[in-house]
């Protein structure tokens, strides 16, 4: 169980480093993208300026408000409120973003499936968990948007976020097959026949 | 008491933004029972991680949760007050789409078909203004609930046979918080609607969900369901945020309406951790907040 600190970008072999359990702070750039943008992205063959490759990006979408560019930044935007949303929607963009943008961590809440993990396993990249709902403690460890793409997605734009601190975030997905979301899952499926007996109410699951 | 509609905006205004920073004390009150029952050392680092997060809310005068979700108004109307329902609608929605612009606050609403964001958190039938009617004399109670989309996503209809029986209903109940796990970011408020017809069904588990906690069931049935669910799903070891733990969900809450002699109607509504609602009441000496 160890911490790593992340100068983003990372290279492959710092990716792999990553194992679930461990605990992960990221410093410098992070980058935010959501369903929308992925979309754009890989069902549309939209392209982004911005060069992702060893990076990291957060499933969000921010709140934020419009400001006159100033002297060291021309972003129109300032960070008010930015958290992060349920990833498993995104779950069929992660190894494209992975094989085309080289995209090596993905942040977000809830996990990702077993594509996800392939991809993981691949290409070398790891999930990391944020815990979802802490928006305005996860906005403290944003200093500033730098830049965004995109933009007529807005707010599911592609941004560029300038960060100080951001975690530390659970290692809940790695390029070694771990996962806890699926450990847990199974767990549940485990303990599920004894708390139906419990409740009477034995029987198959159904959709 | 004449309801004035520039008082309704302001409030509608008001009310969305105070939802959005504000977490009710019933849900905090919920968090201590949950951090105190948790055994699991990762559940309990979240549960603190979630607990900070409502403090530096307060404190950075900041959203608790980057979703401003999907807008809803329950106005409730008591005795001998004169309203134009027409004008009290539009009202409600003005304010909406001020506290978007003038906050400002992200707009998380689309059209369904061209996913178009008006930048207005309103849209075709949003905000949702649920309009109903009760005992106080000369009292408008207006609730807003931002609801948030990962828990909505968990939500299920069964149109369950007779046959089935509760079993079924509660097996399926069950079935659905696995199927979720953390995605609907727990720990949760389950909401459980039982009987009516299929949409009443699924707005009755929407109540549930939204309720205070602390408040019960009025169907001593339903209530008993609540009770026995409460427990069964906290065994599940989902635990906050899906990784491990006790505390998978604050309560679980039953709603329940009568239903046909064919049916046997369970609908699901989940409620994220971040249970966000505010209610403010007009009456003739003015507006308070609750």
């Amino acid at each position: 169980m160890a911490h790593h600190v992340l100068e983003m970008p990372v290279d492959e072999a710092q990716a792999r480093a990553l194992k679930v359990g461990d605990t992960v702070t990221l410093e410098r750039t992070l980058f935010g993208i959501r369903d929308a943008t992925l979309i754009a992205m890989f069902d549309r063959g939209r392209t982004t300026r911005f060069d992702l490759k060893g990076h990291a990006v957060v499933h969000t979408a921010p709140n934020v408000r419009k400001v006159d560019p100033r002297p060291g930044n021309a972003c129109p935007y300032e960070p008010l409120c930015i958290g992060t949303t349920t990833s498993m929607r995104m779950e069929r963009f992660t190894r494209p973003l992975m094989q085309r943008d080289g995209v090596r961590i993905i942040i977000g809440k809830g996990g990702m499936g077993q594509g996800t993990l392939d991809a993981f396993r691949d290409l070398g990249g790891a999930y990391l968990a944020v815990v979802g709902g802490a928006a305005a403690l996860e906005t403290t460890w944003i200093e500033t948007i730098e830049d965004v793409d995109m933009d007529d997605l807005h707010p599911e734009s592609l941004w560029k976020f300038r960060i100080k601190g951001f975690g530390p975030l659970l290692v809940t997905m790695d390029s070694h097959g771990g996962s806890l979301h699926s450990d847990v899952t199974a767990a549940a499926m485990a303990r599920r026949d004894a708390i139906l007996a419990k409740l009477g109410a034995v029987g198959p699951a159904r959709a | 008491m004449q309801l004035d509609p520039n008082e309704v905006e302001e409030l509608a205004k008001a009310l969305y933004v105070r939802a959005l920073k504000l977490l009710p004390p019933d849900i905090k009150r919920g968090f201590e029972r949950l951090t105190r029952d948790e055994t699991d050392s990762t559940a309990r680092t979240i549960l603190g991680t979630m607990v900070e997060n409502i403090a530096v809310a307060e404190r950075t005068n900041n959203l608790l949760c980057q979703d401003t979700g999907i807008p809803i108004y329950n106005v409730t109307i008591g005795r001998n007050v004169d309203f134009d329902g027409v004008a009290l609608q539009a009202a409600i929605r003005r304010g909406c789409e001020r506290a978007t612009r003038e906050h400002p606050l992200r707009s998380s609403v689309v059209h369904p078909i061209t996913r178009k964001n008006e930048q207005t958190s309103c849209g075709v039938r949003i905000p949702i203004i649920n309009v109903d009617f009760d005992e106080r004399e000369e009292t408008v109670a207006v609730e807003m609930i931002p609801k948030g989309s990962g828990s909505e996503n968990g939500s299920f209809l069964q149109m369950l046979i007779p046959a089935d029986g509760a079993a079924a209903i509660k097996r399926f109940v069950i079935d659905r918080v696995i199927e979720c796990g953390g995605r609907v970011c727990p720990p949760t408020i389950v909401g459980v609607g039982i009987g009516g017809t299929s949409d009443l069904c699924m707005h009755l588990a929407k109540i549930a969900a939204t309720r205070p906690l602390g408040t019960t069931c009025p169907d001593a049935e339903g209530a008993r369901i609540e009770v026995e669910l409460s427990e069964a799903v906290n065994e599940l070891g989902i635990g906050p945020q899906g990784l491990g733990g006790r505390a998978t969900s604050f309560r679980v809450h039953v709603e329940v309406a009568a239903t046909h002699i064919t049916m046997n109607p369970v609908a699901v509504n989940i409620q994220c951790h971040s249970a966000r609602r505010a209610v403010g009441l007009i009456t003739p000496g003015g507006v308070s907040f609750v």
